[in-house]
């Protein structure tokens, strides 16, 4: 078994400007995807939705900046970590997250030992 | 097994077992080291020893059979000496279940299951790049030395060198499966690797740069790959539909050029020159790939080649049968390429005014910018109608987009013979 990084990129003013009808959609969407990630043979281990970037704040040694680390259309608004035998797996659980704004990453969380 | 061999001919039967069962070799060794690097290692060691034992002992009847024992006794020894350090290796993942199910792929004759077709998936996987996928394909597939595949693309050693481990470490670090994948999800992965053998015939077929118009290795490795993946998948009208397009394409390879090595075109080729077997197998392989609906792009891209093929004449060919081909293929693969080629072929069936009409409506094509083959077609069509001056200005923007010497020359002299004619 490894773990795998499920990232979330998506188009955040698409979410700013969306409608409540929307929003609920898209939180009954998390919902299902949550409940079915089992049935892909994987496990979900956490995840959590971030705050806007609107709402970041960067630090590169001393110096503190207002803002996301690098400015892009498409802004980490979100991540699932999962467990899953192999990277077939966990494609298949990736293409069952919901971002309808975006696209998500899949990375390989490093192991030590 | 015989008395010893010479060296010539035991250098030869090594030379042709590199060349026949590389491919199963490596595939049986990698399930034993789970690691591609050291299978590597062990399956070019057994090549070795079998250069020498072989002078020894004499060619053994199953080659093949004899180089997996080699290779796979090599592995299981570097298995037990690794100890510590293998365990910080990450290892390639394998479903349980499949190593303790035999696998009706097996081939009997060499004693050990058939591998070869989760070796060629894994290599095709589409979370490796094209680049990365093909020469990962020359590599481990074909067998061809990191410097051949560095050559093959016209980039250095230590570039491809780095590719080729940067692929390796992604196959083993993200844990891509080292398996055959679900019937369910068989034919998007098959579809992969056939995009590969395809890119792999075509760069060999028309090279985009450099002296020659053909690189006879590239198109022979494509044919070679093609054929073992027809072996494997038996069944599959896509894999059919390309061995028939690789056949159908490459039978004309004689003819191509003229004796000087400038560019001849259908109309020019000496058709008593085409390779009559190539044929016949690739219209057999065409008919039995257009049985599937609806057909593949490469069955119908076949078909096409299929029309060219079977007429006598450049005169006897049934334009209208490739016209309606192409209409066909531009529903089931849209691209402007293909509507490009239609409208050329509209050029022959309804005349070059029809033609040029056709290819006005992809003149807008994004896609189609810096496409050298358009301002071409474009530029005969003019000619056949008698345009010379539009057609001088087609041809010259051809030449500025085409960068392979002999289709280059083939358009500096359609402008030398336009500056000679009647206008």
């Amino acid at each position: 078994m490894a773990r795998y990084l499920i990232l979330i990129y998506e188009d955040e003013a698409q979410y700013a400007t969306a409608t409540p009808e929307v929003l609920g959609e898209v939180t009954a969407d998390h919902d299902r995807f949550a409940a079915g990630v089992e049935q892909h043979g994987a496990k979900l281990l956490g995840g959590e939705a971030l705050e806007p970037t609107a709402t970041a704040t960067s630090v590169r040694g001393a110096e503190v900046t207002d803002g996301p680390f690098a400015e892009t259309k498409e802004a980490l608004g979100g991540y699932y970590l999962v467990e899953a035998p192999d990277l077939d797996t966990a494609l298949a659980v990736a293409r069952t997250v919901p971002a309808r704004f975006g696209g998500v990453e899949v990375r390989p969380v490093m192991t030590f030992d | 097994m015989s008395a010893a061999a010479d060296a010539d001919a035991v250098a030869a039967a090594v030379a042709d077992a590199h060349r026949r069962e590389w491919a199963f070799v490596l595939a049986a060794t990698v399930r034993v080291t789970r690691d591609i690097d050291t299978a590597e290692e062990c399956v070019q060691e057994a090549f070795a020893a079998a250069l020498t034992d072989w002078r020894r002992t004499g060619v053994p009847t199953r080659p093949g059979a004899w180089l997996t024992t080699a290779a796979r006794r090599r592995a299981l020894n570097a298995l037990r000496h690794a100890g510590v350090e293998r365990r910080h290796l990450p290892l390639l993942v394998e479903a349980d279940v499949e190593a303790a199910a035999p696998d009706p792929r097996d081939d009997g004759a060499h004693g050990y299951p058939d591998d070869r077709l989760r070796l060629v998936v894994t290599c095709c996987h589409p979370a490796l790049d094209r680049a990365a996928q093909v020469a990962l394909t020359l590599r481990l597939v074909c067998g061809l030395t990191t410097a051949e595949v560095a050559r093959a693309f016209l980039v250095s050693e230590p570039t491809m060198a780095a590719r080729l481990t940067r692929a390796k470490k992604k196959i083993a670090v993200a844990r891509i499966p080292y398996r055959v994948p679900p019937p369910a999800e068989l034919p998007a992965r098959v579809d992969a690797v056939l995009a590969v053998v395809h890119l792999l015939f075509t760069t060999g077929h028309a090279a985009p740069a450099g002296e020659e118009l053909v690189r006879r290795d590239l198109v022979a490795r494509a044919v070679q790959l093609c054929r073992l993946l027809r072996g494997l998948l038996p069944g599959d009208p896509a894999v059919a539909g390309l061995l028939a397009l690789l056949l159908l394409t490459d039978a004309r390879r004689e003819t191509r050029t003229g004796a000087d090595g400038r560019l001849l075109l259908l109309e020019e080729q000496d058709r008593s020159r085409w390779d009559r077997a190539a044929i016949a197998e690739g219209v057999a392989l065409v008919r039995e790939a257009l049985r599937a609906r609806p057909p593949s792009r490469y069955a119908l891209q076949a078909a096409i080649a299929a029309v060219h093929a079977e007429a006598p004449a450049w005169a006897d060919t049934d334009w209208a049968e490739v016209v309606a081909l192409y209409g066909v293929l531009a529903s089931v693969w849209p691209s402007p390429v293909v509507a490009l080629n239609r409208a050329v072929a509209v050029g022959f069936a309804s005349g070059p005014a029809a033609g040029l009409a056709a290819l006005d409506e992809l003149a807008a094509e994004p896609q189609l910018a810096g496409y050298g083959y358009l301002p071409a077609a474009r530029a005969d069509l003019l000619r056949r109608l008698g345009r010379y001056a539009e057609a001088r200005e087609a041809y010259t923007e051809a030449l500025l987009l085409t960068p392979n010497a002999v289709e280059r020359e083939f358009l500096a002299g359609r402008l030398r013979a336009l500056d000679a004619g009647p206008c």
